[in-house]
C-alpha cells in the first residue's frame, strides 16, 4: 500500500493508503478527520467540499494517486485561526445559518474559496455555488456572503 | 430582569392545598425510589372560585404551599382555548447530591379523565394531531430532568430528536428564561430511548416546543423556588425577599449566591419556601428574543457529531448491497471475489441485503460492488408510474353533492412520490453483546426502536441501549429507524460492532418517500359566494408505525392502518375559509412502498390542492385572490398573516412579462402562516422564484430566529416539490439516484430576496417544522399560473 505525506490544516501527515481511494475516506477513516461530510460520493452534493491549494473541491471524488506532490489540504477542521473563526464561520454566526448543519461545513469551505477568488462576487457567482443544503438555507448564505462582500 | 420571589404569586392564586389534592392523586410511575415530592403546576384557571393564599416562607406551613403553587392563571397564557385536563404538571426533585428536577408530562387523573373521553375525532379537547401527541404524553412519567451543577453548568436532558429544527436552543430558552438563568449555562442533552417516556419521546408533527413549553417551565420554575429556599435557609432571610437573576440569587442586602454554589444545599430542599410560580409572559426577557443557535459554533467550526463520526472503538464502516427494486431479496450470492478485496473484514446476509464489513468506508463499497447476487424482484416489480396513478385516480373517494343549480370549478391534481433526502444519509452504529446492546443514532422515535430492535435482537428492552445523536435533517425520515434495526441486526450476527451506513442511492431507491396522491376538488358557487368545496385525496398509504400511530392508539383510537390514516387526516386538515358544506376524504391505496410523512403528513399535498382551488375560485369569481381570501377566511389569524405577506409584497405591484405572484395559507399546529411569492417564467423551462415573503403567527414565537429558518425551509421545500423535485417509479425501482437528478432546490432557484415576518404574541406556542410547506408550495404554484396561464395540476411542475 503506497505511503503519502500530505499537509493537512498545517501539518504534515504521513498516511498509507491503496491509490485509488477517494481522500475523503483516508480524512474520515484513517485520520479521524470528520468535518467533511458524505453525502453522495460523487461529487454531487458537495457536502465534502475541502480546499487543494487554496481551491475549492470535493474529496469524495479525487483519488490520492491524483494528488499533486506536497498538495496542501485544508478542511474545515483548519479554516480558523485558532479560536478566531474565519470571516467566513464568523458571518455564518452571525447570520444563524446553520440549521442541521450537516452541509454547511462543505457550504463555507466552498464560500471561502470563492470570495479568496472573485470579490466581490455577482449574485451570478452566488447562484453558481452548487452545494446541496436540504434544509433550504440559501437565503442565509446569501445574505452571509453579501455581508462578507461588503 | 431582576424577579422578586413573592411578588410572582398573584394575589388571585388558587388555593395550592386544593391543587396538591390533585397532584397527589398520582404517584410517580419511574423512578419512584428517587422522587422525594411532587408539585402541581396547573396552568389553566380551574373554574371554581378558591381562596386566595400567599407564598409559604416556611417550613411549617408550606406542606401544602409549597409546591403546589397555581402557575400562570394570572398571565394571558390562559386566553387559548386549551382545556385544563391536559394543562397539568408534575414537577419532582429527584434524590442525588446535586439539584434535579423530573417533570412529568401531564398529571395523572385529570388528564386521563380527558384523555379517556376522546374515543372519536372531533372531541372538543382535540384540535389537531399535536394535541393527541400531547395527550397521549400526559399518560407518561417523568420525561424531562434538569440539572444544575456545582460548576454553574445546568444540564437539560431532552426527550426529543435534534435534526436542524432548532429545538435544543428553544428549549434551552425556556428553560434560562424561567430558571433566570444565562442562556450560556445550560448545556442540551438528547434523551438515550427512555421506554417509561412512552409516546413522549416522538419529534414529529412540529410538536416538540407546543408538547415541552410547559413542561420546561414547569422544571425550571421548581428548580429556582429551591434555590431561593437554600439561599434564604443560608442567609437566614425571607425567601420572599430574595430576587433571582442571571444565574444568582440575590439579598436585599447586595448578598448574592450563584446558583452552582446552593445546588447542593438546594438539593435537600424537600418543601421550597416560595411557591414555584411561572413567569408571566409580558416580563419574559429571553423568550421572544430572536437568538442564534447554541450549536452555531460547533458546526461552523466542523465539531458538531453526526452518528457517522462517532469514534466507537471497534465500530468498522459497514455497507448493504441493496435490490435494483423496491423490497427485492436476494435469491442467492457469491462474495468470493469481495473477501478478496483489501480491507474486507466480514460480509454477511441480512434481510434487506448483504452487508459487508470493511477497515474503510471505500473498501466497504469496493466489496459490495464485487459481489455477484442473483435478486428476486420486488412485489411491486410490474408497476410504473403510469399504473400507479391509475390506481391512485381509481381509490379517489366519490364526490358526494351532486352540483344542482350552482356553477363549479371542478379540477384533478397529481403530486410524485418525494424523497426525504436528508443531506446525511441514514447511519447507526451498533455494539451487540450477547446479554446486551448499545445503539447510536439519530432518531425521532428511539422507543419504538429500541423495543423494535430488542425483539428482533432476542434481548430485553432493558438491556438495549438507545443513544439518539443529533441527525443531520430529517423532514420526517428519521421517523424511521431502518438503519439502526439492520445495524444490529448486523452487529449480532458478526458478533463485532459496526458503523453502518445507507449511500446516497440507498437513501433514493430504497424510500422513505412520500406517498404519491391523486386529488379532486370540486367548489360550488352562486351569485358570488362559494356553497360547498369537496376534496378528495387519494394516496399510496403512508407508514405511519412509528409511535405516532401507538400515541393514537393510547387514546382509544382503533387502529388498522387505513384506520390511522383515516386519524391523521382528520386531525390535519382544517381549512380555514367560509366555503359552506366542506367534506374532506381520504382513500388510501396499498403498496408495499417505503412510505413514510414528509414534514407534514397529508397537508403538503391538500394543503397545496386548497390554495390552488382557491385562486381557481376566485378567478371564476372574477375576484382578486387575496380580496377573495380577505373575504372568505373564517380566521383571524389567518387574515393577520395574509395582510402582512399583502403588505410586505407589496402584492399587486407591477412586474415584468411573465414574472408574477401568487399568494397560499395555511393553519395548523396552532399556528397561521401565509407566503407570498414572485416569480419569474421569462424561461418556461427554468422557472425562478426571485422574491418570497413570510408570514406566521406562532402564538408565541420562543425563538424567531429560530422560527424564520423554518419558515425559510418551508419555502425551499415548496419552490423544490412544486417545480423541480419529484421521483419517478420504473418497473418496482426509484429511478433517481442522487441529487444529480432528484432535483432539490440549490442556491440558483432560491430568492434572491426572503422576508419572513414573524408576528406578535398571540397566546402559547404554537408549530412550526412543518407549518410553512404547503403554504409556500401553493404560492409557488399560483404564481406560476398567473405568470404562464398554464394550470399547475400536476406535481413537479418541470417532471
Amino acid at each position: 500500500m503506497p505511503s503519502y505525506t500530505l499537509l493537512i490544516n498545517g501539518q504534515t501527515v504521513s498516511v498509507d493508503a491503496p491509490a485509488d481511494m477517494p481522500l475523503l475516506w483516508v480524512l474520515r477513516d484513517k485520520l479521524g478527520i470528520t468535518g467533511p461530510k458524505y453525502g453522495c460520493g460523487v461529487g454531487v452534493c458537495r457536502a465534502c467540499t475541502c480546499h487543494l491549494d487554496g481551491a475549492a473541491f470535493t474529496p469524495c471524488t479525487v483519488l490520492m494517486q491524483q494528488l499533486p506532490a506536497g498538495a496542501q489540504i485544508t478542511t474545515i477542521e483548519g479554516l480558523a485561526d485558532g479560536d478566531t473563526l474565519h470571516p467566513v464561520q464568523q458571518a455564518w454566526m452571525d447570520m444563524d445559518v446553520a440549521q442541521c448543519g450537516y452541509c454547511q461545513p462543505g457550504q463555507i469551505m466552498a464560500v471561502a474559496a470563492l470570495l479568496a477568488q472573485s470579490a466581490p462576487p455577482s449574485d451570478a457567482d452566488i447562484d453558481a455555488i452548487e452545494n446541496v443544503c436540504r434544509c433550504g438555507t440559501y437565503p442565509r448564505i446569501r445574505a452571509a456572503i453579501r455581508q462578507l462582500a461588503g | 430582569m431582576d424577579r422578586c420571589a413573592s411578588a410572582t404569586a398573584p394575589p388571585s392564586e388558587p388555593s395550592t392545598a386544593a391543587v396538591v389534592s390533585d397532584t397527589r392523586e398520582t404517584a410517580p410511575a419511574v423512578n419512584a425510589a428517587s422522587v422525594m415530592h411532587a408539585a402541581g403546576f396547573p396552568v389553566a384557571a380551574p373554574a371554581s372560585g378558591l381562596p386566595t393564599t400567599t407564598p409559604a416562607t416556611d417550613a411549617s406551613d408550606a406542606q401544602d404551599a409549597s409546591d403546589a403553587a397555581n402557575a400562570v392563571n394570572r398571565t394571558n397564557e390562559t386566553n387559548t382555548a386549551a382545556s385544563p385536563g391536559r394543562r397539568h404538571f408534575l414537577a419532582s426533585l429527584v434524590a442525588a447530591p446535586l439539584l434535579t428536577i423530573a417533570v412529568r408530562l401531564g398529571l395523572g387523573e385529570e388528564a386521563q379523565a380527558s384523555s379517556a373521553s376522546v374515543t372519536a375525532i372531533g372531541l372538543p379537547d382535540v384540535v389537531d394531531l399535536g394535541d393527541v401527541l400531547i395527550l397521549a404524553g400526559a399518560l407518561t412519567a417523568f420525561a424531562v430532568l434538569l440539572e444544575v451543577d456545582a460548576q454553574d453548568r445546568v444540564h437539560l436532558e431532552l426527550p426529543r430528536a435534534e435534526v436542524g429544527q432548532g429545538i435544543t436552543t428553544a428549549a434551552a430558552m425556556i428553560v434560562a428564561e424561567e430558571l433566570d438563568a444565562r442562556l450560556e449555562q445550560l448545556d442540551v442533552q438528547l434523551s438515550p430511548a427512555r421506554p417509561e417516556f412512552a409516546f413522549n419521546q416522538l419529534t414529529g408533527s412540529s410538536n416538540a416546543i407546543r408538547s415541552l413549553w410547559l413542561p420546561l417551565r414547569a422544571a425550571a420554575a421548581a428548580a429556582r423556588a429551591r434555590l431561593v429556599t437554600a439561599a434564604a435557609q443560608r442567609w437566614s432571610l425571607p425567601a420572599s425577599t430574595l430576587v433571582t437573576r442571571r444565574g444568582e440569587v440575590i439579598a436585599g442586602d447586595g448578598r448574592r449566591a450563584s446558583y452552582g454554589s446552593l445546588s447542593a444545599a438546594a438539593a435537600q430542599v424537600v418543601l421550597p419556601a416560595i411557591a414555584p410560580t411561572l413567569k408571566p409572559q409580558a416580563r419574559f426577557d429571553l423568550v421572544g428574543t430572536p437568538t442564534g443557535r447554541l450549536d452555531a459554533r460547533d458546526i461552523v467550526t466542523g465539531k458538531a457529531r453526526y452518528a457517522m463520526d462517532l469514534q466507537i472503538p471497534g465500530a468498522l464502516p459497514t455497507v448493504v448491497a441493496r435490490a435494483p427494486t423496491l423490497g427485492g431479496r436476494v435469491r442467492r450470492y457469491s462474495d468470493a471475489a469481495a473477501r478478496m478485496l483489501p480491507g474486507v473484514v466480514a460480509i454477511t446476509e441480512i434481510d434487506s441485503g448483504i452487508a459487508v464489513v470493511a477497515e474503510t468506508f471505500d473498501q466497504a463499497f469496493k466489496a459490495r460492488d464485487a459481489l455477484q447476487i442473483e435478486w428476486q424482484a420486488g412485489p411491486l416489480a410490474s408497476l410504473s408510474d403510469t399504473q400507479i396513478r391509475a390506481r391512485l385516480r381509481n381509490a379517489v373517494p366519490p364526490l358526494l353533492l351532486p352540483p344542482l343549480l350552482s356553477a363549479t370549478v371542478e379540477a384533478n391534481f397529481e403530486f410524485a412520490f418525494v424523497s426525504h433526502a436528508p443531506l446525511e444519509t441514514l447511519g447507526a452504529v451498533a455494539d451487540v453483546r450477547e446479554h446486551s446492546a448499545e445503539i447510536w443514532y439519530a432518531g425521532k422515535s428511539p422507543i419504538i426502536a429500541q423495543q423494535t430492535i430488542a425483539a428482533r435482537l432476542g434481548l430485553p428492552v432493558s438491556q438495549v441501549h438507545v443513544h439518539v445523536i443529533r441527525g443531520g435533517g430529517s423532514f420526517g425520515r428519521r421517523l424511521f429507524f431502518d438503519a439502526a434495526l439492520e445495524a444490529a441486526q448486523i452487529s449480532q450476527r458478526l458478533r463485532r460492532p459496526v458503523k453502518l451506513m445507507w449511500t446516497r442511492n440507498d437513501d433514493m431507491r430504497h424510500g422513505r418517500m412520500r406517498p404519491a396522491s391523486f386529488h379532486r376538488a370540486r367548489a360550488t358557487h352562486l351569485l358570488g359566494r362559494v356553497l360547498s368545496y369537496e376534496h378528495r385525496m387519494a394516496a399510496v398509504q403512508t407508514d405511519l408505525r412509528h409511535g405516532a400511530g401507538e400515541a393514537l392508539t393510547a387514546l382509544g383510537f382503533s387502529l388498522a392502518p387505513a384506520v390511522a390514516s383515516q386519524a391523521f387526516y382528520a386531525l390535519t386538515q382544517n381549512l380555514p375559509y367560509d366555503f359552506g358544506v366542506v367534506t374532506n376524504l381520504l382513500g388510501e391505496v396499498p403498496l408495499d412502498m417505503p412510505t413514510g410523512s414528509w414534514r407534514g403528513v397529508f397537508s403538503g399535498m391538500a394543503g397545496v390542492v386548497h390554495e390552488i382551488m382557491v385562486d381557481a375560485i376566485a378567478a371564476k369569481l372574477g375576484r382578486d385572490p387575496l380580496a377573495f381570501r380577505r373575504d372568505t377566511v373564517t380566521s383571524a389569524r389567518v387574515r393577520a398573516v395574509l395582510d402582512k405577506v399583502a403588505s410586505a409584497g407589496p402584492w399587486g405591484r407591477i412586474l415584468p412579462p411573465h414574472h408574477a405572484q401568487g399568494i397560499g395559507v395555511w393553519d395548523e399546529y396552532g399556528s397561521s402562516v401565509a407566503y407570498l411569492v414572485e416569480i419569474d417564467c421569462s424561461d418556461a423551462s427554468a422557472p425562478r422564484v426571485t422574491r418570497a415573503v413570510a408570514a406566521a403567527d406562532v402564538g408565541l414565537a420562543v425563538n424567531p430566529r429560530g422560527v424564520q429558518a423554518q419558515l425559510m425551509g418551508a419555502l425551499i421545500d415548496g419552490i423544490s416539490v412544486t417545480l423541480q423535485a419529484g421521483l419517478h417509479i420504473d418497473n418496482g425501482a426509484v429511478r433517481e439516484g442522487s441529487f444529480a437528478d432528484f432535483h432539490y432546490a440549490r442556491m440558483r432557484h432560491s430568492p434572491l430576496l426572503f422576508e419572513a415576518h414573524v408576528l406578535p404574541p398571540s397566546g402559547e406556542p404554537g408549530g412550526c417544522g412543518e407549518l410553512g410547506v404547503s403554504a409556500a408550495a401553493a404560492a409557488v404554484a399560483n404564481a406560476y399560473a398567473r405568470a404562464t396561464g398554464i394550470a399547475p395540476r400536476r406535481f413537479p411542475l418541470l417532471g
